[in-house]
């Protein structure tokens, strides 16, 4: 299902959560939602889900605008888990799977596919406050994607998983995408969002400041990263033109450069001074990027 | 099946599973078949205890026997026996526990009886009260014969005066029925103050913990809030039927079948014997009322909460409107005639009790009932749209504060402009 916002403003009162937000998301896309805290993200995803009204713009899945009669076919992992402490964990999928359209036999069916697929099958007679942070977040995740959608909006899905369960829960997206489910993503695991999405969005207060294809946004944003390790001392290079940012590591250096010619310049200047055992010129990464645009620092 | 049912019955057999619903169902039920039972139970009790004994120290020597006869005559579980030994004697006799008390009596100069009672402790008042009522009985006998007056002149100084009151009003109730009705409405307020405050608060804590636990966020995602609140708060009602059904079913059919075994007394007094079955389907009218206002009004109060501890301070201000609607109508059994019961009787927040007390007590036109009951639903009405707005609201709101100030921001999140 394509996804389409148009000129979406909400204002709160004088506050404006979100400017004039123009996204679209194609049928069976993995879209990455990026922004600092407070970068308006759950709200736009609120006004996705009709939770809350824009000011001013529409957003349309396939055309229609979206309200409780599209509920069963849309997803919704919230940032701040919620489930019910006291509810066994096939009390309460199944209720949540219900409200979303689904019958009670399928889900219950589902449900058991879902905790075997998650190596997690003898939970299914659990109390939810019984489990661990890691566990209920499967069940969580299990809650958004068991009466199949075909919009997903997952919200920081993989914080508080070891790196187990976050390959598994990967594939599971993963595996929804390929089946056709359109999947809008937020995270602040910039590897996750690099190796998952195809196209993305950084919000800064509410305005987009990056949007596109990653490759584009990369190609784009111009700068690139240069890695010297060296036995002589390079330290001085950090003045050299073109270099906008410089970080020295015990072995060597990190620069930040404006172009590839910049690059070239320095090893013109530093080859034959002395034994050079690592000259590598990357990509910029989703981090550097982010850093830059949405001016705050994740780690 | 539609979702605000799903919601419905998920609401209803979820709470109706809990262990505390259970317990406290079958321990209410358990308290009402006491209560219905007092006067069995004393009896019980009664029977098996001795009778208390009492050391009689006659130094007239002419008034132990009068008196013991009029004691027996006066049915009581008294035992009177004489005490041949000195009065400190007896005193240790008291000590040590053999009699419950020690009774001294005299003759005065003018012949007439005089007595001073001792005992451990001054707590049982009613065994006192019986003997000086017997005695004081024995006094008048002596004195009237002193003064050579007839049975005749007897009979006539004691008779009671005759007074007879009735009301010119067709329709209103004789004071028999009056005290009876009394009963039962007093019975009945309480029922409707209980469940109003249980599960209004029920409600709150019900939303707020689904606020607190966050899974509100999916919730609302699936299903309006409004149509949330609603299945909620048509869920626990349907719960509080549930369980006025099971205290109204085994409270029928205890008080039935001690009203048989026993005549007069205790339930004549309450009204009981004969229920009157337009008090109750008034009270069920205005218990179901009186719920879906406060319901109504939890709802959207535990909406505004963020964590279930702030839930008691948030409705505190409601449950207070409840407590002083229900100090009116105790007022108003004494005197339901007051300007300020007819008048508080058309404030929807008190109508529920208020009205109720008027119907059951007084014969008020059918107008007045009908008006009242209009406003209430009127205004439970509005309630329901304005608490429905806020709810929508207050359900995204998390955060420290939990001020009345939040209303209005939770009003403004549900604005489209």
């Amino acid at each position: 299902m394509a996804l389409k916002l148009e000129n979406v403003t909400k204002k709160f009162g004088e506050f404006t959560a979100v400017d004039d937000l123009s996204l679209e998301i194609p049928e069976k896309e993995m879209f990455g939602f990026l922004g600092a805290n407070g970068a308006g993200k759950t709200t736009t995803f609120r006004m996705i889900l009709g939770l809350l009204d824009p000011t001013k713009g529409r957003i349309t899945l396939d055309g229609k605008t979206i309200d409780y009669s599209t509920s069963p076919i849309i997803g919704y992992l919230p940032e701040e888990r919620g489930l019910y402490p006291k509810l066994k964990v096939k009390e309460q999928i199944v209720y949540l799977a219900r409200l979303r359209g689904m019958q009670k036999q399928d889900a219950v069916r589902e449900l058991a596919y879902w905790l075997e697929r998650f190596k997690v099958p003898e939970y299914m007679d659990k109390k939810v406050e019984e489990l661990s942070k890691g566990n209920q977040q499967k069940i969580q995740f299990l809650a958004a994607v068991i009466h199949k959608p075909r919009l997903l909006i997952l919200d920081e899905p993989f914080s508080g998983l070891d790196p187990v369960n976050v390959e598994l829960l990967k594939q599971a997206v993963i595996d929804l995408k390929e089946a056709g489910t359109t999947i809008v993503f937020s995270s602040h695991r910039m590897e996750h969002v690099e190796e998952m999405c195809e196209h993305l969005c950084i919000m800064q207060k509410g305005r987009p400041v990056v949007h596109g294809a990653l490759k584009e946004i990369k190609r784009s944003f111009g700068k690139k990263n240069l890695v010297i390790h060296a036995d002589f001392d390079i330290s001085s290079l950090e003045n050299h033109d073109g270099v906008t940012k410089a970080k020295h590591t015990p072995e060597g250096i990190h620069l930040q450069v404006t172009s590839e010619y910049i690059a070239e310049e320095i090893l013109k200047r530093i080859v034959g001074k002395g034994f050079i055992r690592k000259f590598v010129l990357e990509e910029p990464s989703l981090n550097d990027i982010f850093i830059e645009k949405a001016g705050a620092s994740y780690e | 099946m539609n979702n605000f049912f799903i919601i419905l019955f998920h609401t209803y057999l979820s709470k109706l599973k809990t262990k505390s619903f259970l317990v406290t169902t079958v321990l209410t039920a358990l308290i009402l078949i006491a209560l219905t039972n007092i006067p069995r139970i004393i009896d019980f009790f009664e029977k098996d205890g001795e009778a208390e004994k009492i050391a009689v120290i006659d130094e007239s020597g002419q008034l132990f026997a009068p008196l013991e006869q009029q004691m027996l005559a006066g049915d009581t579980d008294v035992e009177l026996v004489e005490f041949t030994g000195s009065a400190d004697e007896a005193e240790e006799k008291v000590e040590a526990g053999d009699y419950s008390g020690l009774l001294q009596l005299r003759m005065t100069g003018e012949n007439l009886p005089a007595a001073s009672f001792k005992s451990m402790s001054m707590a049982d008042s009613s065994l006192v009260s019986e003997i000086e009522g017997s005695l004081q009985q024995l006094k008048t006998m002596m004195a009237s014969a002193s003064l050579n007056l007839s049975q005749e002149q007897l009979a006539n100084l004691y008779e009671p005066v005759e007074f007879e009151r009735s009301a010119l009003a067709e329709d209103a109730k004789t004071e028999e029925e009056l005290s009876q009705a009394r009963g039962l409405v007093y019975v009945l307020l309480f029922i409707i103050y209980f469940s109003v405050i249980m599960y209004a608060s029920m409600i709150a804590t019900e939303v707020a913990t689904e606020k607190s636990s966050r899974v509100m966020e999916i919730l609302i995602s699936s299903v309006s809030p409004i149509k949330q609140m609603f299945a909620k708060i048509l869920g626990i009602g349907l719960l509080s039927l549930t369980q006025l059904a099971v205290f109204l079913i085994v409270g029928y059919f205890s008080v039935k079948t001690n009203v048989e075994t026993m005549e007069g007394g205790f339930f004549e007094f309450f009204g009981f014997s004969n229920i009157a079955g337009a008090t109750i389907a008034y009270a069920v009218i205005f218990f179901l009322l009186g719920y879906f206002l406060y319901a109504t009004l939890a709802a959207f109060l535990g909406s505004l909460v963020s964590r279930i501890e702030d839930v008691q301070q948030m409705i505190t201000p409601m449950t207070l409107l409840v407590v002083a609607g229900f100090m009116i109508a105790m007022f108003g059994l004494g005197q339901p005639e007051a300007p300020f019961i007819t008048i508080t009787s058309f404030i929807p927040f008190f109508t529920p009790m208020i009205m109720f007390l008027r119907v059951g007590m007084l014969n008020i036109p059918l107008w007045e009932t009908s008006l009242a009951i209009a406003i209430l639903t009127g205004t439970i009405i509005l309630l329901a749209a304005f608490g429905a707005r806020v709810y929508r609201g207050g359900v995204l709101m998390y955060g420290k504060s939990n001020s009345f100030k939040d209303i209005k921001t939770a009003l403004q999140l549900t604005k489209k402009k």
